[in-house]
């Protein structure tokens, strides 16, 4: 492996990246979104919301009596607001959390691998002294490191934001637990792998940025799934399945990159013209 | 030129689905040579700078550049070759610096060597001024050089040029040109041109092989493709200015005379023949008529007669 070339895509994809307000808007927006301001206004506001007038606390509590007797376990010794806080910050925005890794992937990668495909530049590539590998690892590496940075950068604003949001309920600093902690380094680059494999497939069939991202974008999907299963209590975020699902994702990333690598051959690409 | 040729190939041929785009290719290319590759659209000029560089496999024959197979040693090869596409694909978010430096490094130019050479690339282009600003700012015949220069950036022994000047201004043409020129003449770089311009094959171009629906149909120095091909002749000559009327009547008459042009300032006419055994039959017919001869002078039938010699009875040929 040449490392010297492959670092050498991996800062020209990135520089691209960083120029192209359309792939970079979301990269931003997506994760302010996520990361500071869902966690801060649950933090926040929920306790004020409990008490305003008509706030049916009796469903909530009903609600609450329904999830997993292992989930609330976790919250012994907790008052009603801060239960909910803990049950919203910890649990229900988790599998949120993926879709900043998935996100990030795959529009990274529908930018170097189909986008690249639209700009032409992808020639001029063919023809340097790389081999089919090495142009595929690098870019491959050029949309994980910044999905798990942004991750990561995410995961850190988040802790940050929930802390600090729900002190005024809390008093001390609940978050993040073990199971956050195996997301942020586990599940999320499998998640990211997963995107980055699927935009890859999706991308050696169309042409351009934008259809890749969109069809690439049902990859989201399975993650609505974990929201909606997690918040009516059918499964919640234990460590063991915390860790099970970043298997999950890891196998289907791994199998869909491996797919992906096959279709990645310059003679294919050019036969594909 | 007895050295090992930098490209030998021998039935090289390649499909795509009922398309033939290169058929049976038979070529030997000597290094130090300027070889004009010319065809039309869709000839397979392209498709045969793939196949040799290897980022495209044959459907069958076999192909050895610079002493390797490129559909083996692709890899290693490329390390020795240049190639200016056919689209300049040049990344136009990246400044024109960065594009070059980015390609050294692919070509793994030595790092300690890599910003001298990119500097003497821009200012050899003449874009060391721009080289800050991004490509997407660049006008077409910048875009173009900046992919020529990023072709060279290796020093390649061989380049590939596809359709170099197609769609460029012609001083920027002019530069191109220029810069083929001096690449042939300094050292034995080989260079494989890819044109449709035949007086551009021509100005550069020791031998041109005639490219056709993916088929070598001819391949020689412009020169002797003329002596082969073209059974016509371009001639000019001087009489006297009382004379040109008389003579222009009498060239109206004679059926194979074609491209009959007076010359500016001069009593001077150039015209073409379909064949050379007219030559005698003509001048008779002007001294029979008075018109006096001082000058008769043979001009050297150019690419496009070949070209055009080659593709006789074949209208649907596009130019
Ligand atoms: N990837 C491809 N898929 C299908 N047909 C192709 C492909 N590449 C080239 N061709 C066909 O092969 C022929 C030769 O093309 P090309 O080598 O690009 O010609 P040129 O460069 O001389 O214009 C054309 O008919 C073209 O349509
Ligand atoms: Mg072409």
């Amino acid at each position: 492996m040449n490392w010297r070339a492959i670092r050498a895509i991996i800062r020209r994809d990135m520089l691209a990246v960083t120029r192209s307000k359309g792939v970079l808007l979301p990269l931003i927006i997506v994760p302010m979104l996520f990361m500071i301001i869902l966690p801060g206004a649950f933090g926040y506001f929920t306790p004020i919301i409990n008490q305003l007038p008509g706030g049916n606390m009796s469903e909530i509590e009903l609600f609450l009596n329904q999830l997993p007797p292992a989930m609330l376990a976790q919250f012994e010794g907790y008052s009603f607001d801060q239960m909910m806080i803990v049950f919203m910050l910890v649990y229900m925005l988790a599998p949120l959390f993926l879709i900043i890794p998935l996100m990030v992937a795959s529009v990274v990668a529908a930018d170097s691998f189909a986008g690249e495909k639209e700009r032409k530049t992808l020639e001029a590539l063919i023809y340097t002294p790389t081999t089919d590998l090495e142009l595929f690892t690098a870019k491959v590496l050029s949309a994980l490191i910044p999905a798990v940075s942004v991750s990561l950068v995410g995961f850190l604003l988040y802790a940050l934001t929930a802390n600090i949001a729900a002190w005024p309920t809390m008093g001390r600093v609940f978050f993040p637990n073990t199971a956050w902690v195996i997301l942020v380094l586990w599940v999320a680059p499998g998640t990211a792998a997963t995107g980055l494999g699927a935009t890859v497939m999706v991308s050696s069939k169309v042409n351009s940025f934008q259809e890749a991202n969109q069809i690439a974008g049902v990859i989201v999907l399975p993650i609505l799934a974990l929201v909606v299963a997690q918040i009516t209590g059918v499964m919640y975020f234990s460590n063991l399945l915390t860790f099970l699902l970043g298997l999950f994702f890891w196998t289907g990333g791994s199998v869909l990159l491996y797919l992906g690598a096959r279709t990645f051959r310059r003679s294919e690409i050019l036969a594909r013209g | 030129m007895q050295k090992q040729p930098a490209i030998i190939t021998q039935g090289l041929t390649r499909c795509f689905d009922e398309i033939t785009a290169v058929d049976h290719l038979d070529l030997e290319i000597y290094p130090g040579e300027v070889l004009g590759f010319i065809g039309h659209n869709g000839a397979g000029k392209t498709t045969t700078v793939r196949l040799l560089n290897g980022v495209l496999t044959p459907t069958s024959g076999k192909a050895q550049v610079l002493g390797l197979d490129p559909s083996v040693d692709g890899a290693l090869l490329r390390q020795r070759t240049g190639v200016l596409t056919e689209t300049p694909s040049v990344d136009e978010r990246l400044t024109g610096y960065e594009n070059l430096s980015i390609f050294g490094a692919l070509y793994n130019v030595p790092a300690a060597d890599l910003d001298r050479r990119v500097a003497d690339l821009l200012e050899l282009f003449q874009l060391s001024e721009r080289a800050g600003d991004r490509v997407s700012e660049y006008s077409k015949g910048m875009k173009q050089k900046l992919a020529l220069a990023r072709a060279m950036i290796h020093q390649p022994e061989l380049l590939f040029l596809d359709e170099p000047t197609s769609g460029l201004d012609p001083v920027i043409t002019r530069q191109v040109h220029t810069l083929i020129q001096d690449l042939s003449k300094n050292g034995d770089h080989t260079v494989f041109l890819c044109t449709h311009n035949l007086a551009e094959a021509q100005r550069l171009c020791d031998r041109v092989a005639v490219l056709e629906n993916g088929k070598m149909v001819a391949l020689g120095s412009p020169a002797a493709l003329a002596q082969e091909l073209w059974k016509g002749v371009h001639l000019e000559f001087e009489t006297a200015y009382d004379a040109l009327p008389g003579a222009l009547r009498t060239l109206e008459t004679l059926p194979d005379v074609y491209d009959v042009i007076q010359g500016e300032g001069q009593p001077v006419i150039s015209l073409s023949l379909t064949y050379r055994e007219q030559v005698p039959g003509m001048v008779a017919r002007l001294v029979e008529a008075g018109v006096p001869l001082y000058r008769l002078t043979p001009k050297d039938p150019t690419l496009e007669d070949i070209y055009f010699a080659l593709h006789e009875n074949k209208p649907e040929v596009n130019r």
